[in-house]
């Protein structure tokens, strides 16, 4: 048994060298994916068992040579009908294990981190929910979380329908505009989890991932403490001339970065922009290079996002994602 | 009754050859331009009907090949997104609603009076109007593709992205017109067949004598009458949101976007058994013909078609197990939805039994039927799985899902529809497919099918999402996504070679005589192909396998008349002769009337008051239907 689970996830990793299975059903690393993972393969075992076993019947039933018409309608009867009460206990035991599981994995928590995530089209807004309003902040596509403590996210949607899945983690919820939904789950180990839209929202569906990051209680408080604090100034000339163009030039019409006069949210916050590890998504990986090609032609790299192609110089194009690098 | 100067003429008065003559002419359909439009024949529009239907077919599957080249590798930019979301929606729209609901339907069309002993089917005029307007809503949906402007939501198209907001253009609109095309002409047929099951049946064919494909129709026709209308109700709110600014799905305005789920798997979940439960009935044909015995457990096998229709309708919320529905509300439809496991186990463990007492003659039908069972238990297995809400919650829109309805839907229905295809060619052309080829088509069917799917079930499971017109390196799904799209070569072969086989046999094909298989049914009973007008005389039905009683010798019934298109009215239940019933000439006016409907339905994409000045010729091509032309039909 272990060793056939074994099999298949080799012939999965086999065929993806390096794979970190980072968004994978069967890696669990939260309890809620965990208990999820024990009742696939339950399944995967008795349907196996079943199969064989229907198999096996069928290849008998083709090849025996004796006993043909014998007129045995009863015992055939009895037997077919034996089948039939073997497949409804199997029905029965399989839909009583899944209503455990139910309760099992969707126990509500005391407390929880509570995160607000609302799906837009192609990308997440994250915001970290506080009773007390200072420590209330916004970013973008990457959520950090201490591990074993329950994280509660509120999950709701500004345009179309999307789906909210880290696999590692726990099962998906749908985002549904005029509806709020919630997911509760929690992260055993350190590491970096994906999650992508997994409910088809548009044209750039393909291109919605968030990353959830899961650390440990200090560094997770490390982390949201740079989060409350307002983006870096910039350092040099070169910097400070991406300022001025970020705020004079359309971006900020879209984004925002606290601490400027950059303050409009129909895009992501940029405030902390250089500390996530991706751009648009989950598409690119966050360098000063990529962030500058994207800015130089978002409809090539991601065709129909909202993003526009802003006419920029080369000097402001320079200077503008030396700007945003630099937002730690 | 006798009002006219002309004589009736009975079947009674006229020896065999004057019979079959003079019924020739009564019921002929002529080969010209004129004869084509206005045909009534059931069996003239069946055929239409499946070739239509297995033109989709290829065309959808040049779709999926499109996507599996997209697919291939990671980061691919042989499609543009666009157009990828076009392709996958099309493909989905063309598979379910020009080729799985219209090709059974059409089989239907062609063989169900056949086996029940009737001349034609019940409303034939109707029939020949769906098959109208199926082709214009299938000629729709396909130009739009060619112009670049197809759906491209999704078959299910989800509101609000399908909605006013967020869909642009005229492409959702074009998809909600197209249901209602395919919705119409698959109701119209749903009705004839209701009407010729229960009242055209040869005297004699009680219940339970009924032929198992002929309970499967009729379970589908209820199905298709129960389910469709509440997809009409959504594509014609979702039209009205985006036409006339009505808020029925817009939040903003006390409108629910849920509301388009329940509505559409309402009808979306009952639609796979209106795919699936026609095959039962083509199984349930095959196996008894080559294994020489009668189908064990008949009775078992016809109720569990029954229960299988009724629970379908308790399982829609299975496809919104992650919208956040409470709960113990989604533990009800896990459990209606593994029930349906009962009644599918009870149709296998018979047709198990059947090919354990019987001796099986491997022709190509019955190997289509072993790659059925093979494959389908696989699918109805990851069924189970996919009804059970938490572990629903890690597979639901992944390819896991993919790879699940694939199974039901190739390995469940299209492998019994080809089997079924091989089984009755015969009748209907009068030519065998070959035998040699049939082999290969099963084999490369079969591997290629299995390479093409099984690993999908290990993607989703990897993470890999529905619908996404690529992914990237860093999530090492490329290599699997390259064997699938590898495989799906292979696939696509055995489909390619079926079609050859298929267009060769047409005229060139060994020739079939009556009863090539020595099958048990009425559909043999007549010519290959069959006649105009199906029987000379009518069967008279004493068994349940009429064409394997002892002695073998068919009775039938007389007193028709043949100067006029006549058929046997029978009871409900003990099918007992109750009317001599008159059956509609061929006419022009369906076709119009299609024409009209289709102007009307296309023109009121973009304008509403198109749905009004439409009406007019449309009114006016009804009129021409109904109204008496003094043939003898006309009389009571």
């Amino acid at each position: 048994m272990a060793l056939l689970r074994r099999a298949i996830a080799l012939s999965v990793c086999f065929t993806c060298p390096g794979c970190a299975g980072w968004q994978s059903a069967l890696d669990p690393h939260g309890q809620q994916a965990r208990g999820l993972e024990g009742l696939i393969w339950t399944f995967i075992w008795v349907a196996a068992a079943v199969w064989i076993s229907v198999m096996a019947v069928l290849v008998v039933a083709l090849s025996r040579k004796s006993g043909r018409g014998a007129g045995n309608e009863r015992r055939m009867r009895v037997t077919v009908g034996g089948a039939v009460a073997g497949t409804a206990a199997i029905v029965l035991a399989l839909t009583i294990i899944s209503f455990l599981s139910t309760r099992l994995v969707s126990s509500e928590a005391s407390h929880p981190l509570e995160i607000r995530v609302r799906g837009y089209q192609w990308w997440w807004e994250v915001t970290y929910l506080d009773a007390r309003a200072e420590r209330v902040f916004t970013t973008a596509n990457e959520i950090h979380i201490p591990v074993n403590r329950p994280v509660r996210l509120q999950l709701s949607a500004a345009d179309v329908i999307h789906s909210f899945w880290a696999p590692n983690l726990a099962g998906k919820q749908d985002l549904i505009p005029g509806r709020e939904n919630s997911l509760t789950f929690s992260a055993q180990q350190p590491g970096t989890y994906r999650a992508q839209c997994a409910e088809f929202c548009g044209v750039q569906h393909a291109h919605m991932a968030l990353l959830v990051v899961a650390e440990t209680p200090d560094a997770f408080e490390h982390w949201r403490q740079s989060q409350l604090s307002p983006a870096a100034s910039p350092t040099n000339p070169e910097q400070a001339e991406g300022r001025k163009v970020f705020t004079s030039k359309p971006c900020a019409s879209c984004h925002t970065i606290q601490g400027t006069s950059a303050s409009a949210s129909i895009g992501p916050d940029l405030t902390h922009l250089a500390s996530r590890s991706y751009i648009a998504a989950g598409l690119l990986q966050n360098t000063r290079g990529s962030l500058a090609a994207w800015i130089a032609d978002p409809q090539t790299i991601k065709p129909g996002n909202n993003m526009p192609n802003v006419p920029l110089t080369a000097n402001e194009l320079r200077a503008v994602s030396a700007y945003l690098a630099a937002l730690k | 009754m006798n009002d006219t100067t002309q004589q009736t003429v009975s079947d009674l008065e006229l020896g065999p050859t004057e019979l079959a003559e003079q019924l020739a002419h009564t019921w002929r359909t002529p080969r010209t331009l004129w004869g084509t439009l206005t045909t009534v024949d059931h069996k003239i529009i069946g055929r239409r009907y499946i070739a239509t239907a297995f033109v989709f077919l290829a065309l959808g599957g040049v779709l999926a090949l499109l996507m599996r080249l997209q697919l291939a590798r990671a980061d691919n930019r042989f499609l543009t997104p666009d157009r990828y979301d076009q392709i996958f929606t099309m493909h989905g729209v063309n598979m379910m609603f020009l080729f799985a609901v219209p090709v059974m339907e059409a089989m239907a069309v062609y063989l169900v009076p056949l086996m029940v002993g009737t001349r034609n089917i019940a409303f034939p005029r109707l029939n020949a109007y769906s098959y109208w307007l199926y082709l214009a809503g299938g000629l729709m949906l396909w130009i739009s593709f060619v112009l670049d402007m197809a759906p491209d939501v999704g078959w299910f198209a989800y509101v609000p992205l399908s909605g006013p907001q967020f869909g642009a253009g005229k492409r959702s609109d074009i998809w909600a017109q197209m249901i209602t095309f395919t919705e119409v002409a698959a109701l119209a047929v749903a009705v004839e067949i209701v009407v010729t099951v229960f009242k055209q049946r040869a005297p004699g064919m009680t219940l339970e004598r009924i032929p198992v494909f002929v309970w499967s129709m009729l379970v589908t026709s209820f199905l298709v009458l129960l389910s469709m209308p509440a997809i009409m109700v959504a594509s014609t709110s979702l039209i009205l949101d985006r036409l006339i600014g009505t808020h029925f799905f817009n939040p903003a305005e006390g409108g629910d976007v849920l509301l388009w789920q329940h509505l559409f798997w309402f009808f979306g979940h009952p639609e796979v058994y209106i795919i699936f439960l026609p095959a039962v009935g083509m199984v349930s044909s095959i196996i008894p013909t080559f294994v020489g015995r009668p189908i064990f457990g008949y009775l078992a096998v016809v109720l569990a078609l029954i229960t299988t229709g009724l629970l379908a309708f308790g399982l829609w919320v299975h496809h919104m197990f992650v919208v956040g529905l409470p709960r113990i509300g989604e533990s009800f439809f896990t459990a209606s939805s593994m029930a349906i496991a009962i009644p599918a186990g009870v149709q296998i463990f018979c047709w198990l039994a059947t090919l354990w007492d019987g001796r099986p003659v491997y022709k190509t039908p019955l190997l289509f039927v072993i790659a059925f069972l093979i494959t389908f238990v696989i699918g109805g297995l990851t069924g189970v799985m996919v009804a059970s809400v938490p572990l629903d919650t890690q597979v639901h829109d992944t390819y896991f899902v993919v790879a699940h309805f694939h199974y039901v839907l190739i390995g469940g229905s299209v492998f019994p529809l080809l089997g079924a295809v091989y089984y009755w060619f015969p009748k209907i052309v009068g030519r065998h497919m070959s035998e040699r080829l049939g082999r290969w088509v099963v084999g490369l069917l079969f591997v290629g099918f299995n390479l093409t799917f099984f690993p999908m079930h290990i993607l989703g499971l990897a993470g890999m999402p529905r619908r996404v017109y690529t992914y990237q390196a860093e999530m090492h799904w490329g290599g699997m996504n390259l064997f699938v799209s590898v495989s799906a070569v292979l696939l696509a072969l055995g489909f390619l070679l079926f079609f050859v086989d298929a267009l060769r046999s047409i005229r060139r094909g060994p020739p079939a005589g009556h009863n090539p298989w020595r099958a048990s049914t009425l559909e043999w009973a007549t010519s290959s192909p069959p006649p105009n007008y199906n029987f000379t005389r009518i069967p008279v039905v004493t068994s349940a396998e009429p064409l394997w009683q002892d002695p073998e010798v068919l009775p039938v019934s007389s007193g028709l008349r043949v100067d006029r298109r006549e058929l046997l009215v029978t009871s409900l239940t003990e099918a007992k002769p109750q009317a001599r019933e008159s059956s509609p000439r061929n006419s022009i006016w369906p076709f119009l009337a299609a024409l009209a409907t289709t102007v009307m339905l296309i023109t009121s994409i973009f304008s509403p008051w198109a749905v009004l000045w439409g009406s007019i010729p449309l009114l006016a091509a009804l009129i021409g239907w109904f109204w008496p032309k003094g043939t003898p039909e006309d009389e009571g």
